[in-house]
């Protein structure tokens, strides 16, 4: 096989498999202090012997390797990523460059913070952009991604109800909710409850009201929900949970559908997380660094994990001494270079900035809806926000699904869809275009939805064999499973 | 607004397309009684000449590492980091990809975690390492609750020299189902294992064991671990100076069954705490348990080699309140960069940049040997006796030194002391003026 061609590399073995002994892509000054040798210094039983098959290649060697495998990737550089419910929107470059300012990036978390205050401020700022924006009491931005957040939130509901001398023993949450929501509720000690959808594909209210009572310590809701559906009987929703001493969770993931429009505080929240590699712009980086803030009235405020950013006569200083929290989540502060590219990303916006970023998300969501239902069955026809969920229906009589479809999106130079959730609609694609996709970008994933569409009438086949045009065809995830090979192994140990 | 591509023209369009007259119209079902009656109040919308001039006046009001030489370490590290690693990190390819669910479009990130897996699992002595967890903290607290899991125990032993704020850390995770002893710091400042083993009981689901520790000490953790493994518990090892494995026995070779750690000194900037990166290795017959990502190999339809993240039915997409973890993500970015410093530094990169930590470390511990509280073995860091160290930081901060961190914050006993760190970072006549500001203070040993 060629190992490359113009466009893009089609084969780089592992940096295990370049290395020879001799090779090095470093250099070190020389050390300046007396060169002790290190057995006069450890016990010979504390010092390790070489690390096999650890990497010994060159800076040139580096730089190809890690360039080559990059052009395996797709990414929201090249063209829309519609991932739904996880708003893959455009990466700012003046993000980047705000957060790799040495004086803001070659911080010590533990110097004392009188010489952080620059940081410490930023930290302060942001919070309280985010207050205004949910319309809620107070933030922590410590936890490092969403399923953080959503542990916290929900030991703060749990640390709250331990304070009313009452502990509750269930969470309830709506089967439309992402995985992770009730994987924190069982962190934190939750029985989960479900809650079906109804027709509309609204959480029921008749079974909320049948479930809900006085052992149910919070409903987590996600809202708009996953599929990008506004709960419009939010009131109603929040009075049987308060009436009920219950309080009410939000998952912020779909927060780009509400900016400037409606805000969390205002609809009876007592507490959610927003996910700023989401809403505000961080990149996602292949899987994270993320931030997952988490915001709250002022009734929980007292158990935000330790320690908190506040604002003094003197200054600005994280405040530890918080004795109802339930306690840090992080070493530090968490992913602060995150909080960075937000607090750039939401001054840059302003506050009229942010609410055209909801208007135009909402917008092109509903473009591609209307323009792609004749195509696609839409299980819920009830008016969606930023995301709209199709199904696989109309292809089945061909036996085309989802997945054949989400594979030849990769021909047609898109990323696919989110696939087969939410878990309640079968053979669900989740559809979200966020606010930064043109007209012309949209119209083309849209006519490369029709010919999927119209191929799987005409080509079954050639839907199944997709995708044909990436660097590898479809992978056997089963064998992955049953033999798994997590790391390379030098061969003569193989 | 430069991050939006509509026209008015198209806008309008777009809306007769969907069959509304204006977009206010796309809201209807929010209900009035919850909607924003007023503008947002965030400041109008900054140019980007006025938005670098707020944060370079927010950025002068912190003390940095281009200015000051530091000797605070403490979880979180001054080293070299090659020009190569922001270079590569800053490739769209990886920085604005998004996890890596649909393999044949994201082999890069695959492959690059993969071998990410491999250098962990190398450099901790282990059979395997997952794709990254949130940062050290968090790590061990997953580690700890997977040793619950594995043995079906709720007691773990924990040392007295554990980084404090792991220590809550994992208190926020496990304080309602697991309980936490405390094992006190021998006179040598390390785990005794008498001690340990007076304390381990049937119960026991781990014994955790920091290395180097709090105070900088290198723990001898063979001995915990047959203590640990007799009573049928796991030996958890955490570390929050990763450098350290470059020189020092791995606790894969020492009878560890889980090891978790901070990796930030692998690469990644100080950032004030954070991005940092969980480390998380384990045993191969411990691997179902793990929490978090992993990548594994495979072949595609023409049986080539390929990549996929794998073992999912542990995770929480498809196990919900059943799941190993509720963990969804991981620090994808920085796992990268640990890869490409790993990889640049190599096998004898990792090693010399460990030696001249461990040297210059030495250095200074030879001359302020009157002062050293702990006689134990160290790598970077160490706790000196001081008089007042607030005051001798003062000093310090006068001479251009970001000194060390005062113990009496977290441990009361201790309020003459000081945590030191000296790393490569750390030139000799920058250690020769801390020894000098030191002894010239007014101390009394």
């Amino acid at each position: 096989m060629n190992r490359t061609s113009p466009v893009y590399n089609l084969n780089e073995p592992l940096i295990f498999e370049q290395s020879s002994p001799g090779k090095a892509a470093y250099s070190l000054p020389p050390l300046d202090v007396e060169d002790t040798p290190v057995e006069e210094i450890l016990e010979p039983g504390l010092i390790r012997q070489e690390i096999r098959g650890f990497p010994e290649v060159s800076e040139v060697e580096i730089i190809r390797h890690y360039t080559r495998m990059s052009t395996w990737n797709y990414h929201i550089d090249l063209g829309m990523y519609p991932l739904g419910s996880c708003t893959m929107k455009y990466n700012p470059r003046l993000n980047e460059r705000t957060a790799r300012m040495p004086r803001i990036a070659m911080v010590h978390p533990m110097q004392e913070a009188a010489l952080s205050q620059g940081n410490l401020k930023l930290i302060h700022r942001l919070q309280e952009c985010l207050q205004e924006l949910t319309g809620l009491d107070a933030v922590t931005l410590q936890p490092a991604a969403g399923s953080q957040g959503e542990m916290v939130g929900i030991l703060m509901v749990r640390a709250h109800h331990e304070a009313q001398q009452r502990q509750r023993r269930y969470v309830l949450i709506p089967d439309s909710a992402h995985g992770t929501n009730p994987a924190s509720a069982a962190i934190a000690g939750y029985q989960v409850v479900s809650i079906p959808s109804d027709s509309s594909g609204r959480i029921d209210i008749r079974v909320l009201r049948e479930r809900m009572n006085q052992d149910v310590a919070c409903l987590m809701l996600t809202n708009p929900n996953t599929l990008g559906i506004f709960e419009s009987r939010i009131e109603e929703i929040s009075r049987i949970v308060h009436d009920q001493g219950g309080l009410i969770y939000m998952d912020g993931a779909n927060f780009n559908a509400l900016m400037g429009y409606a805000r969390p505080g205002d609809m009876g929240i007592d507490v959610l997380h927003l996910n700023l590699h989401k809403t505000f712009s961080t990149p996602h980086g292949g899987g994270g660094p993320g931030c997952g803030a988490v915001a709250c009235r002022d009734l929980l405020a007292p158990y935000l994990p330790s320690p908190v950013i506040e604002r003094d006569g003197s200054g600005y200083r994280a405040n530890p001494d918080r004795p109802h929290s339930v306690g840090p989540v992080h070493a530090f502060h968490g992913n602060f270079g995150m909080m960075v590219r937000a607090l750039t990303y939401i001054l840059t916006c302003g506050g009229s900035g942010l609410k055209q970023i909801t208007e135009t998300a909402v917008l092109n969501a509903n473009y591609i809806r209307a323009r792609l239902q004749e195509y696609f069955h839409l299980p819920y026809p009830t008016p969606s926000m930023h995301e709209a969920v199709f199904s696989d229906k109309t292809l089945e009589p061909f036996g085309v699904k989802t997945l054949d479809v989400a594979k030849q999106l990769i021909d047609e130079g898109f990323h696919p869809p989110t696939i087969y959730f939410p878990l309640i609609v079968r053979g669900a694609m989740m559809i979200e275009p966020t606010e930064s996709e043109s007209k012309a970008e949209l119209d083309a994933f849209v006519d490369a939805m029709i010919r999927i569409y119209h191929r799987a009438r005409e080509d079954a086949d050639a839907a199944h064999e997709a995708p044909r045009l990436a660097k590898r065809t479809r992978l056997d995830e089963t064998r992955a499973a049953r033999r798994p090979v997590l790391r390379w192994t030098p061969e003569e140990e193989a | 607004m430069r991050y939006i591509s509509l026209t008015p023209e198209e806008r309008q369009l777009m809306l007769q397309a969907i069959g509304v007259e204006k977009t206010e119209d796309l809201f209807e079902s929010i209900p009035v009684g919850v909607r924003l009656g007023r503008p947002v109040d965030l400041p109008e919308p900054l140019s980007e000449s006025s938005l670098l001039a707020d944060f370079k006046a927010m950025a002068r009001k912190n003390a940095c590492g281009d200015d000051f030489a530091y000797f605070l370490g403490a979880g979180a590290y001054h080293h070299f980091i090659p020009s190569v690693i922001d270079t590569l990190v800053s490739r769209s390819e990886y920085f604005t990809a998004y996890t890596p669910y649909q393999p044949e479009v994201s082999q890069g990130t695959l492959q690059a975690i993969f071998e990410y897996q491999t250098l962990i699992a190398q450099l901790t002595g282990m059979e395997v390492a997952n794709a990254s967890l949130y940062d050290g903290a968090s790590a061990l607290a997953e580690a700890v609750m997977m040793a619950s899991r594995v043995t079906r125990r709720t007691r773990v032993l924990v040392p007295e020299a554990l980084h404090p704020n792991y220590r809550k850390v994992l208190g926020t995770y496990t304080g309602n189902h697991l309980s936490v002893t405390s094992v006190p710091a021998d006179s040598a400042g390390s785990m005794d294992p008498e001690t340990v083993d007076a304390l381990l009981d049937d119960r026991t689901a781990a014994v955790v064991v920091q290395s180097p520790n709090f105070f900088g000490v290198v723990e001898e953790m063979e001995e915990l671990g047959r203590l640990a493994h007799r009573r049928r518990a796991l030996l958890v090892a955490v570390t929050t100076e990763a450098l350290s494995l470059g020189l020092l026995k791995p606790p894969g070779e020492m009878g560890a069954d889980i090891v978790a750690g901070e990796g930030q000194s692998l690469g990644l900037p100080l950032s004030f705490g954070g991005p940092y990166l969980g480390l998380f290795a384990t045993r191969d017959r411990y691997k179902r348990q793990m929490p978090g990502r992993l990548v594994g190999q495979t072949v595609d339809r023409k049986d080539r080699r390929g990549f996929v993240l794998t073992l999912s039915t542990r995770e929480q997409h498809i196990r919900r309140e059943k799941a190993t973890s509720n963990i969804c993500t991981n620090q994808g970015l920085c796992a990268l960069a640990v890869s490409i410093f790993l990889s640049t530094l190599g096998k004898t990169g990792i090693r010399e940049l460990a030696e001249q930590n461990l040297k210059k470390a030495h250095y200074l511990r030879r001359r302020l040997a009157g002062r050293l509280v702990f006689p134990g073995p160290v790598f970077n860091e160490m706790v000196l006796r001081v008089d007042d160290p607030e005051s001798l930081n003062q000093e310090l901060y006068r001479e251009g030194i970001i000194g060390g961190l005062p113990l009496g914050t977290w441990f009361p006993s201790r309020r003459d002391q000081m945590l030191v760190c000296v790393t490569d970072q750390n030139t000799r006549r920058q250690i020769d003026r801390f020894i000098r500001v030191l002894q010239q203070s007014r101390v009394t040993v």
